[in-house]
């Protein structure tokens, strides 16, 4: 029993025990419908790229991944979510685009301006998003997901606008190399890998992880230590907008074109969901990068399997949207203290029954 | 005679007003050659809205209260494809489905409120859980557009018109046209009369104000502080499923892209209509006149016909901005006046 | 039940954890009597209150309440004010947004025979209150739209008109200027003739012995006693408020250490003031030199420490640190500075809860290098348990969550993270505040130690016995206004009590 305790006390557990949670119901489903039980961890080399379910959560997960990442800092920081990624995501794909085919223009085989310009030009218009986002939740004192609401609805318009209304095809291989095979390895897993690096290395070398947490914590004691707590929440909101911009970027490249309307639909909820099953609370405070990590790709691999199970991409939300309810209602105070109050009944009881 | 005063919240509605009418004048000059200045165009901002007028009266309470509800827009294109495949599919008649849908409006915002309310999670959070829910929802009963065609009486309501005794013009033909307006627009009107009334004379409505103005207070008051959000969650997304039958009535159609970014524009008539985002302030009459400048907006935009549709989306959210920066600067200034 | 006793409190014990937070303390209440509450921080005022009202749940004592026979028990403030016993409190609990009318029906408002509420007849209920209480107040207004005072007293109004025989008025006048206390006076007053009885929070002396019939003064969750204005002036108060803690250790500071009046300035503060909070006030203080800010609770004691550090920011006046003007905007502009600052609300200001001890130590020091400068765990490690070993900080491991640890040891790592800036100037604000004793004679040698090492401190308390044996010298702060300096001879228990109580009398 105590055992038990432990490892579910453990950072790492909730994640996990999800991500291991998926990984079995494959199993079932596999042996259900007569294939080798162990078909989604099978991995193969098929015309010379890796091919696999499990390459493919991967793969696909590589954008939540990386919106994961700064999702972490925000709601560390401020105890709020920016519900506007999904729209930044979009934005940034379209100005990309935008750039590299020429206005109006929808289908293209060379590049408008240099592929660096067109991806600069994207990344930098995320951190704008993040900066405007921040300003707002830092300096104005605004709720975040209010603040984050105008970009939310505003950040795909705009996106829409720079395309004219239209999906704009870059049909160049080097646009499309970022979506597509680097080697035998997926591209987008290596973007998703070095920007989880880069992330871990700057947690790891300067103190911004103890900024964040303290601010996050408690922001007048921050502030008596010294810290400006409207800057590093700016900056989180900033870095938030950046991973927006490079997850656009990769779903961009994906489909080498910039359909606005769907690109990072619904993305807000797969990142946030991310923190949450991370065993991130969405308070604020404390964070805990790797669980998020996990958790993005626990997302994918949840997605992955409600498409295996023949549910729609339409229809996958309905699930994903009862596991954040459930995640928030067991997160929840009140939830917190009826089981404290029934576990402190039941120890009274055994007290009673040694007595 | 009562004092007029000129506090921030007023003047931040004075503004709105003052913006409609610029911005309705503007149109009715640049566009004049274009029917704007005809009376119809007026009432058809209403037609085209009348869902969203019940959405954002129920907004406005949610709002009012201090939380949010995101979840409408969603909820919308449910009950839109419930309507639609209900009749077409299910053969069922369209009273029963329209009871139904408002039973699943009272349910669904019972769940919502509950989680708000007694289990205190953040309202941003539930009412987006319960908008992919809904969203999701409505691809899981149907994958594909559905057309309303067979129910008559449905059909029938949706193609009423009733006629207003003034304002006509002659087209060109010289056939004197008929001012109308659809019963959506009544049962709209009418739901924001009932707030209006509900918010300002009865027990509740007051507890809605006082819960927005101070949380503490209001327990230590006696008032119940719980019960009060529960019902209001449940009000508005009972006011958002009224709204969805009227919406359904405009479209005649159920689809699973339907009524996206209905949220933002009921929280945007909100707010530009003079209610705080921090709650305790606000009129459903304001959002009412937010209601009709979003409205205008793309009207405006559709009138140009070279503009893009998004740039009424861009517009509002620009509009939605100026406001919360607005109330974020009077709270500043009334809080230096403490000090 | 005594006859003309309208309330009555036996023997209320309540613990907080770790701490015995009331004492078999007693209190008694006449029907038309105004009693002062009075205590310093941490003495039980609110607790004894918050016991009377229901907040809290006391394990020993009884209440009686007139007219009701036997001892009652207040399931929360409702109950409390069902029973006749009502509270305002010092921030208005009201709804600002709500009309006056309504602030005083709301949840009993007059009905119309369809169930809705009747507003006019509200709104002449409201006029008729208003006026039987001599407040010139339009009803349909919002109450934002009126002063503080106004609100108060439409509190009080909405108290007395639900039937109440106690009312409590907890620190009612902090935020109001003399004429609003005034008013406020004139309506204890009326109410006093109609026969309730008063419970009146306050620090401010002059305001006791303007209003008030009664003293009940508490220090450290005891009772000290229940006196008649007449046989309890001024300075008496003082005394008892304060107390003298048993001297348990003689002299800690060694001798000849008194004048550090030759050693250079460190601080030289002219004329800095933070409106509503402090009136300006100058300050020289040396190096070495251990300073005691005194005076009564709301009098300015904190406030003069934060304006010097920048926690909140000066409006007026200069500051000059070793010499040279200074312009400080922000806390980490005084820590560069050498400064520190050791907050008297730990647990808003202080602590960071959710980090571990060895995080929440090198906290001012990581502020101080800048966020790229990240000290290496090594050194991290070495620092924590330095402290951890100097300052005898009892916790499972270094690791420990801060808000795992007991107050005691809370403050000595909030001490240790300033300790660890090497600060030339520090400032203590209540460091010993609801800490053990033997934690609190650890904390007080250390301070003479840091002095005597070079270190300027700025050391404020409630407590005098404390501070004359820490101090070189004492600034004393009344009303929110630095009214004199104590030093030599004078610095004596007396002394420092005639200071703080002031005036006449």
């Amino acid at each position: 029993m105590d055992k038990i305790k432990k490892i579910t006390k453990m950072k790492l557990f909730l994640p996990i025990f999800s991500m291991i949670l998926v990984m079995m119901i494959n199993v079932v489903y596999d042996i259900a419908t007569g294939n080798a039980p162990l078909s989604f961890f099978s991995i193969s080399i098929n015309n010379g790229i890796l091919y696999g379910r499990l390459i493919d959560v991967l793969n696909r997960g590589s954008e939540v991944a990386i919106l994961a990442i700064g999702m972490t800092l925000v709601v560390s920081a401020s105890a709020g979510t920016d519900i506007s990624v999904g729209s930044v995501m979009s934005l940034s794909g379209g100005l990309c685009c935008m750039l590299l085919a020429g206005y109006g223009v929808t289908n293209v085989d060379q590049y408008n301006v240099p592929l660096w310009v067109g991806m600069l030009a994207g990344v930098a218009i995320a951190c704008v998003c993040g900066l405007f986002n921040g300003f707002l939740v830092a300096y104005m004192n605004i709720q975040p997901m209010v603040a984050t609401l105008i970009l939310w609805s505003a950040g795909r318009a705009i996106g829409l606008l720079l395309c004219n209304s239209n999906i704009v095809y870059v049909r160049v291989p080097s646009f499309q190399f970022f979506g597509a095979y680097c080697g035998i390895i997926p591209t987008p897993i290596i973007i998703a890998a070095v920007c989880v690096a880069i992330a871990s290395i700057v947690l790891k070398t300067t103190a911004l992880g103890t900024y964040i947490q303290s601010v996050g914590i408690n922001k007048k004691a921050s502030r008596i230590s010294g810290f400006n707590s409207a800057k590093i929440i700016l900056l989180c909101y900033v870095i938030c907008g950046l991973c927006a911009g490079i997850s656009g970027l990769v779903a961009t490249c994906r489909i080498y074109s910039a359909d606005t309307n769907n690109i990072g639909l619904n993305m807000e909820l797969d990142a946030i969901l991310a923190v949450a099953l991370g065993g991130n609370s969405l308070g604020g405070g404390k964070f805990n990068l790797a669980g998020s990590i996990i958790g993005a790709y626990t997302i994918q691999a949840i997605t992955t399997t409600l498409y295996a199970l023949g549910v729609s991409s339409a229809q996958a939300p309905v699930f994903k949207a009862i596991v954040v309810i459930l995640i928030v209602v067991i997160q929840s105070q009140p939830v917190k203290d009826y089981f404290k109050k029934l576990s402190s009944k039941k120890a009274a009881a055994k007290e009673a029954v040694q007595a | 005679m009562k004092k007029l005063k000129l506090s921030g919240n007023n003047i931040l509605l004075a503004i709105t007003v003052a913006l409609f009418v610029i911005m309705y004048l503007g149109g009715c000059i640049v566009y004049a050659d274009k029917g704007f200045t005809h009376f119809q165009t007026f009432l058809n901002v209403l037609i085209n809205n009348a869902g969203l007028i019940a959405v954002a009266a129920g907004m406005t309470c949610v709002m009012l209260t201090g939380g949010i509800d995101i979840s409408v827009g969603s909820l919308i294109a449910m009950d839109c494809m419930f309507l639609a495949v209900g009749m077409e599919t299910w053969g069922m008649k369209s009273p029963v489905l329209m009871i139904m849908v408002l039973v699943i409006g009272v349910v669904f915002g019972l769940v919502q409120g509950f989680c708000v309310a007694y289990l205190e999670i953040q309202p941003f959070i539930v009412t987006m859980a319960g908008m992919f829910f809904a969203r999701g929802m409505t691809a899981v009963i149907c994958k594909d557009q559905v057309s309303i065609v067979s129910d008559k009486l449905f059909t029938a309501i949706s193609n009423a018109k009733i006629s207003i005794p003034f304002g006509g013009y002659e087209n060109k033909k010289g056939i004197y046209q008929v001012p109308f307006i659809r019963p959506t627009v009544i049962v709209a009107l009418l739901v924001v009369v009932l707030v209006y009334l509900m918010l300002k004379y009865t027990k509740f409505g007051r507890s809605i104000y006082a819960v927005g103005g101070n949380q503490v207070s209001a327990t230590l008051m006696g008032l119940n502080v719980k019960k009060t959000k529960l019902l209001t969650y449940t009000l508005s997304s009972f006011l958002t499923s009224i709204g969805g039958i009227c919406y359904c009535l405009n479209t005649m159609c159920g689809t699973t892209t339907q009524a996206s970014g209905l949220e933002m524009d009921a929280i945007s008539s909100s707010v530009i209509g003079g209610t705080l985002l921090t709650g305790g302030v606000g009129n459903v009459l304001g959002s009412l006149v937010g209601v009709l400048i979003n409205g205008t907006i793309s009207t405006l935009v559709k009138t140009n016909g070279k503009l893009v549709s998004s740039w009424a989306n861009i517009i509002t959210a620009i509009l939605l901005c100026f406001f919360i920066l607005l109330q974020a600067v009077f709270a500043k200034i009334k809080e230096s006046k403490k000090a | 039940m005594e006859n003309n006793v309208v309330l009555s409190m036996k023997g209320i014990c309540m613990t907080f954890p770790g701490v015995k937070a009331l004492e078999n303390v007693d209190f008694n209440l006449k029907k038309g009597e105004i009693r002062a509450l009075m205590g310093e921080n941490g003495a039980g005022k609110s607790t004894l209150i918050k016991c009377l009202t229901g907040v809290n749940k006391f394990e020993a004592g009884e209440i009686y309440l007139d007219g009701i026979s036997g001892p009652i028990v207040n399931k929360d403030t409702m109950d409390a004010q069902k029973k006749g016993i009502s509270t305002v409190y010092q921030e208005v609990n009201l709804c600002p947004n709500l009309s006056v009318a309504e602030n005083l029906f709301i949840g009993r408002e007059p009905m119309t025979k369809i169930g809705t509420v009747n507003r006019k007849k509200m709104n002449e209920m409201a006029t008729k209150l208003m006026k039987d209480l001599d407040l010139d107040v339009d009803v349909t207004q919002n109450l934002e739209e009126y002063s503080l005072a106004l609100q108060q007293m439409i509190a009080i109004a909405r108290a007395v008109d639900m039937d109440c025989k106690v009312l409590i008025l907890d620190e009612p006048t902090s935020s109001l200027d003399d004429n609003e206390v005034a008013k406020l006076f004139g309506m204890m007053r009326r109410l006093r003739e109609q026969g309730v009885g008063i419970v009146f929070v306050t620090h401010f002396l002059e305001q006791v012995y303007e209003v008030c019939d009664g003293i009940t003064v508490l220090r450290n969750g005891t009772l000290v006693g229940e006196y008649s204005i007449e046989e309890l002036p001024r300075v008496k108060l003082v005394a008892a408020m304060m107390g003298k803690d048993f001297d348990d250790l003689a002299s800690i500071k060694p001798e000849g250490s008194g004048d550090k009046s030759k050693e250079p300035l460190v601080i030289e503060a002219k004329g800095l003031s933070h409106t509503g909070t402090i009136k300006p006030f100058n300050l020289d203080i040396h190096k070495g030199e251990v300073i005691g800010l005194t005076g009564l609770l709301g009098s300015g004691r904190t406030e003069l420490a934060r304006v010097i550090y920048g926690a909140d920011r000066a409006q007026t006046g200069t500051l000059k640190v070793k010499g040279e003007e200074v312009n400080i905007k922000n806390p980490i502009d005084a820590m560069n500075l050498g400064m520190g600052l050791l907050p008297d609300d730990r647990k808003a200001e202080g602590i960071i809860g959710d980090l571990s001890v060895r995080e929440n130590i090198i906290l001012a020091m990581q502020a101080k290098s800048g966020i790229f400068k990240k000290i290496p765990m090594a050194k991290q490690i070495e620092i924590a348990d330095k402290f951890i070993e100097m300052l005898q900080i009892k916790t499972a491991s270094r690791e420990t969550l801060i808000k795992q640890l007991s107050g005691g040891n809370q403050q000595k790592v909030i001490l240790a993270r300033w300790l660890a800036t090497n600060p030339d100037f520090l400032i203590l604000d209540e460091p010993t505040r609801g800490i053990d004793i033997g934690t609190k004679t650890e904390i007080q040698k250390l301070v003479i130690k840091l002095a005597e090492e070079g270190t300027s401190v700025i050391f404020v308390s409630s407590e005098i016995e404390e501070m004359l044996r820490t101090c070189n010298r004492m600034a004393v702060l009344r009303d929110g206004a630095k009214v004199g300096e104590i030093s030599g001879e004078e610095l004596s228990q007396e002394g420092v009590m005639k200071a703080i109580a002031g005036g006449a009398k």
